[in-house]
């Protein structure tokens, strides 16, 4: 190659690395203002007196924190969150994982037993939400059958919390109304879990199955001990995808039960909704969202940091 | 070596469950074709005597408004979203530099965090450069908290197309633009229908944003059938009859192109 073409050659690679920065920047400076600016806008939001409809940006403090920390429907909210959050996810990944090894059995229909459990993820919280608080009504909907057996659930309408003991002003325990949330939440999940790891059961090559049958291994001893443990990346994947949906969950609990009586179906999301946007406490609510961000964050950046790390 | 007997067991779990899951469609099918009088909480699970489409036409009415609001909400933003998306994943698969994986956490952070965190500022936003309201505001807030997303199942879907064929087009002289519009663009047709089928997915359902930044006329289909289900004077045959018609795009959608819509849900985990 003579001079002049590798100095032409140079040229054009570096005006390609600069075109290649163009074709970035746009989206980079969205991304930097809309969410990292709006976070820290927040952040400031969520420290100042702005609980009023004319703006105040005096400084707070951390009096917003130290009021919700005291308040009972945050309270409250934070024990419905940590229930859910262990219910929604248990129960996805039992679901999840449970249907996709009956499916993976090689069983006939099998693509429209997938479709029949995967089809509620096309659908959004708000349609959920209408049609599961007809179905948990406790007057109506599946105690209609639950009726046979003599118990009748009062759902989401039941105020009760189980093994409650008095922990700040709230009573702590399990909230038996969330568990109605819950079941209409993993209703609409579930397929995700199942999809993930119907896409990992057919990861594992069938040689490694033959191998153990060969070795004498049971048929339950084969998943115990080889195919579970295969699956446990997806699972942590699955755990950390639920884990943020639940911890900001909105839509599905706005539509479907509300607050609740005593706050039992309350989250920080509707708490976040209500005090901002129908109550004018901005200040409240940039609080409130500001931990909402912090749980998450609890979840993501370490499953960001590794997924990243394992990359590279 | 399974025995026919726990086939059966294993069908008959699986039936059982399948029952479950349909008792929802079943109840909003059977409610929202039944004549008001036979409309009863009582009477949820019985079959209705004759059919009687009379909800639909009341739901479709109220609803049809917020309908053709979601759709010009919807087509743009998820192209716009895809496009930008096609962009960056381009970059960051195939002319990655220093920092370049930095750029791509920082940007992909953004689809974790719960949007409470950034709405109060965003409203505040739109207000000042007057899109609060409007269908274009929500399309801005829908393209950019869309761009994470799409960004990354852009840049997984590229970084299976070989390195090897962009070398090569480099070698015969193609640029940074020649390659993307002759070598990954024709290449893309499966990428663009997945991420597309996604971001329409995903913009269609969409709440929290939909009823924070539009008011009455403005709102999209979801924001209306919240207000259809809050209402106390709405039968809720007429509220099942339009969960069912919000709900039927992106129905149809999974039901024709199920195969592309589950291969969005899998990119959606950070690996791919």
């Amino acid at each position: 190659m003579s001079k002049e073409v590798q100095v032409k050659k140079r040229k054009r690679i570096s005006k390609d690395k600069w075109t290649a920065v163009a074709f970035l920047l746009p989206s980079l400076i969205l991304i930097l203002v809309f969410v990292y600016g709006f976070i820290g806008w927040t952040g400031y939001v969520s420290l100042s007196n702005y609980n009023t409809i004319v703006p105040d940006f005096s400084f707070a403090g951390l009096k917003n924190y130290k009021y919700l920390f005291s308040d009972f429907r945050f309270q409250a909210d934070l024990r419905n969150t940590l229930f859910f959050t262990i219910l929604f996810i248990g129960l996805v990944i039992i679901m999840g994982l449970g249907i996709a090894v009956l499916i993976d059995q090689k069983l006939k229909g099998e693509s429209l037993f997938r479709n029949i459990f995967l089809f509620p993820m096309a659908l959004s919280f708000i349609v959920t939400g209408v049609v599961w608080q007809w179905l948990l009504n406790p007057s109506t909907g599946f105690n209609h059958f639950l009726k046979f057996f003599g118990i009748t659930p009062k759902w989401y309408t039941d105020t009760n919390i189980l093994a409650g003991f008095e922990w700040g002003s709230i009573e702590f325990g399990l909230p038996v109304a969330i568990i109605a949330v819950v079941i209409a939440a993993v209703w609409q999940m579930t397929g995700f879990s199942l999809a993930m790891y119907l896409a990992g059961l057919r990861g594992i090559p069938d040689e490694l199955r033959e191998a153990a049958r060969i070795d004498g291994a049971s048929e339950f001893q084969i998943y115990r001990r080889i195919i579970l443990p295969m699956l446990l990346p997806i699972t942590m994947s699955v755990v950390i995808i639920m884990a943020h949906i639940s911890l900001k969950i909105f839509d599905l609990i706005y539509a479907m039960t509300g607050p609740g009586a005593n706050f039992v179906t309350d989250v920080p999301g509707v708490y976040m909704f209500e005090t901002t946007f129908r109550g004018n406490y901005y200040a409240n609510g940039a609080a409130i969202a500001i931990i909402m961000l912090l749980l998450v964050a609890v979840f993501i950046v370490p499953y960001l940091w590794n997924s990243r790390k394992g990359e590279q | 070596m399974s025995f026919p007997i726990g086939k059966t067991i294993k069908y008959l779990i699986l039936i059982f469950f399948a029952l479950l899951f349909l008792a929802p469609v079943y109840v909003i099918i059977v409610t929202s074709i039944k004549p008001l009088d036979e409309v009863s909480l009582a009477e949820m699970w019985t079959l209705p005597s004759t059919i009687d489409f009379s909800s639909y036409k009341e739901a479709f009415s109220k609803l049809a408004p917020n309908l053709m609001n979601s759709i010009y909400l919807v087509v743009p933003a998820t192209l716009l979203s895809a496009i930008l998306g096609a962009m960056n994943g381009y970059v960051l698969s195939k002319w990655k530099f220093k920092g370049s994986e930095t750029i791509f956490t920082v940007i992909l952070f953004g689809m974790f965090i719960p949007y409470q965190s950034i709405l109060i500022p965003m409203i505040q936003f739109l207000r000042q450069i007057d899109l609060y309201n409007t269908i274009p505001g929500l399309i801005l807030v829908h393209v950019v908290y869309g761009l994470p997303i799409t960004t990354l199942m852009f840049r997984n879907f590229y970084a299976n197309i070989p390195d090897q064929m962009i070398e090569a087009a480099k070698i015969d002289g193609a640029s940074f633009l020649g390659i993307f519009r002759h070598v990954i663009i024709p290449l893309s047709i499966t990428g663009f229908v997945v991420v597309a089928i996604w971001q329409f997915t995903n913009i269609w359902n969409e709440f929290l944003f939909a009823v924070t930044v539009t008011t009455s006329d403005k709102q999209p289909v979801m924001v209306a059938l919240q207000n259809l289900s809050g209402s106390q004077i709405v039968q809720w045959n007429v509220q099942m009859a339009g969960a069912l018609i919000a709900a039927l795009p992106t129905l149809l959608v999974y039901i024709f192109l199920g195969k592309y819509f589950v291969r969005g849900l899998l990119a959606g985990s950070v690996k791919g």
